[in-house]
């Protein structure tokens, strides 16, 4: 038990800490990278709780995937964050707003906890315990059958964003030559190569 | 005392030799591949490969080695340092803690997981990090391309695999590495699902960068692409970390589809051969498959190497998983 707060916190304090690096960072490849880290954290505080798949998921999609392309937008653009800077003050106010809002939504849930300690269990527990099934499984059972619907939803969503993102950038341009594989594999030997005789000093016409 | 002796330390050491027993070989089985490799493709070229040092060249690998760590590491002027020096141990690190979830015989893996299959397929994706890292750290133009195209190649590639594995698991119902191979003791998952197979190969030779999809150290473009600034050891932790990606690839696609440990008949003089040996035998001929493409085909282009991957693999392998998947609940198959 010892064991387990001790890795909690290890990891806890790692995560917040690369937290902050991922905000005070001056370079911003160095901030992605630490995000990155961060990301490990949290899957290390998943698999703490038994969530073994969640955790891996995670690293497969948001330190496989989605940090992936953060790393290349954030090298391929020459962000100069002086000039980001400069607007802190102007933003403050919206920031803090933000911050202000999900402190307090924290607060309000971790405090009726103390004030209720019953109200923990009005968290209707949709995974069954880990002894009777894995919980790859068991979200699969909750996902695929109580809510197919915002399943299909959420994938109609990202579909669209897909979509969008084509359109915007796709552009047609005239008079580019393009490889068309079909087009080459169908082509015959025989119409397109002639093999002729050339006579000496003769040339061809 | 005597409590932490068997409780903590005696499981310590334990787990260390345990390590120890997976890393030593895997560490001679990258020198001999390099040998393998020169070997073969001289053998395909009519050349003799490696004959000097030693007895056949046997003892080339070792040269190389010691020649690499003899030599300078050069950390280029405009280079950050701390990023330059981490992606090459990077690289080399993931390459080797992928190995804790190889079943290499029943029970024989460091951590038999639930989520094997995932942790391997983590572990591949994050691969990318390294040759980015490398790229951008160098501070080079030829470095920073080659590690563009490979993260785009990469994270392409990663798609067809990950449906490839999805068909497999469809199969096996279990995402535990030792009960995919226990699912393939009727019949080899290659049998069923050949397309598949072919799917995975290919892709896998995309992930590791190799012939045809060697772009992005493709020599004649960008010299040696993310890795153009490195040298001596850190050049070789690379290598290293390449190679070992290579027999980790061939030994995932043992597992998936040719059946790990088990021998090809359950008769006689096919299970007196010990599980291992069946697993080293077949490691090797997927293993040779790599070497054979890298001698044979020529490299693709950068705009055909996409095409591959996203308007033929990947419609591909996504009917496939929804094939399998039809007939599996069709026929009533669908393993518990």
């Amino acid at each position: 038990m010892i064991f387990e707060s001790l890795v909690f916190y290890l990891f806890s304090t790692i995560l917040l800490v690369c937290g902050v690096m991922v905000i005070t960072m001056r370079n911003p490849v160095h901030s992605v990278l630490f995000l990155v880290v961060g990301f490990f954290q949290a899957a290390g505080l998943f698999i703490l709780m038994g969530a073994e798949f969640l955790a891996l998921i995670l690293v497969i999609v948001y330190v496989g995937a989605v940090s992936v392309l953060f790393l290349f937008v954030v090298m391929m653009l020459d962000v100069d964050f002086a000039t980001l800077r400069r607007g802190f003050f102007a933003y403050l106010p919206a920031g803090m707003l933000v911050g202000a809002v999900l402190l307090t939504e924290l607060v309000v849930i971790a405090g009726s906890w103390v004030v209720l300690p019953e109200a923990s269990g009005n968290v209707a527990l949709a995974i069954p315990p880990a002894s009777e099934m894995t919980n790859t499984e068991a979200l699969g059972r909750v996902l695929y059958t109580e809510y197919v619907y915002l399943f299909q939803a959420s994938g109609v969503v990202l579909l669209i964003a897909m979509i969008g993102a084509i359109v915007l950038t796709l552009r047609t341009r005239d008079g580019v030559r393009r490889q068309s594989v079909p087009e080459q594999f169908a082509r015959d030997p025989k119409e397109v190569v002639e093999v002729r005789k050339v006579p000496a000093r003769g040339g061809l016409s | 005392m005597a409590e932490f002796w068997t409780g903590v330390a005696l499981p310590l050491v334990l787990i260390v030799a345990h390590i120890l027993a997976i890393v030593v070989p895997l560490l001679g089985a990258v020198a001999y591949l390099t040998y393998a490799e020169r070997k073969v493709m001289g053998a395909m070229q009519l050349r003799q490969g490696p004959m000097l040092v030693g007895p056949f060249g046997l003892l080339q690998p070792v040269a190389d080695g010691l020649k690499l760590l003899g030599k300078e590491t050069i950390i280029p002027a405009g280079a950050n340092r701390v990023v330059f020096i981490l992606a090459p141990i990077l690289t080399f690190f993931l390459s080797l803690v992928a190995w804790a979830v190889i079943p290499v015989n029943a029970g024989w893996a460091l951590a038999d997981i639930n989520v094997g299959v995932l942790y391997l397929f983590a572990i591949s994706s994050l691969g990318v990090y390294g040759i980015i890292m490398a790229g951008w750290a160098s501070n080079s133009r030829y470095a920073f391309l080659g590690a563009m195209r490979s993260a785009a190649q990469m994270v392409s590639y990663e798609v067809s695999l990950g449906l490839v594995i999805i068909t497999v698991l469809l199969c096996v119902g279990s995402l535990n590495l030792t009960d995919v191979v226990m699912a393939q003791q009727s019949v080899w998952f290659i049998l069923p699902h050949l397309p598949m197979f072919v799917i995975f190969f290919t892709s896998a030779l995309a992930e590791t960068s190799r012939t045809p999809f060697d772009l992005p150290e493709g020599e004649s473009e960008l010299v040696g692409g993310y890795f153009t600034e490195y040298s001596g050891m850190t050049f070789a932790l690379f290598m290293l970390g390449e190679y070992a990606n290579i027999i980790l690839m061939s030994a995932f696609t043992v597992i998936l589809f040719l059946g790990g440990w088990l021998p090809p008949f359950d008769v006689a003089p096919f299970t007196w051969i010990p599980g291992p040996i069946w697993f080293a035998l077949k490691l090797a001929l997927m293993l040779f498959c790599f070497i054979w493409m890298r001698a044979t085909l020529p490299r693709f282009r950068y705009d055909q190497l996409m095409r591959l991957g996203w308007k033929v693999f990947l419609p591909a392998s996504l009917l496939w998983v929804v094939l399998t998947a039809g007939v599996l609940v069709t026929f009533g198959w669908l393993p518990e």
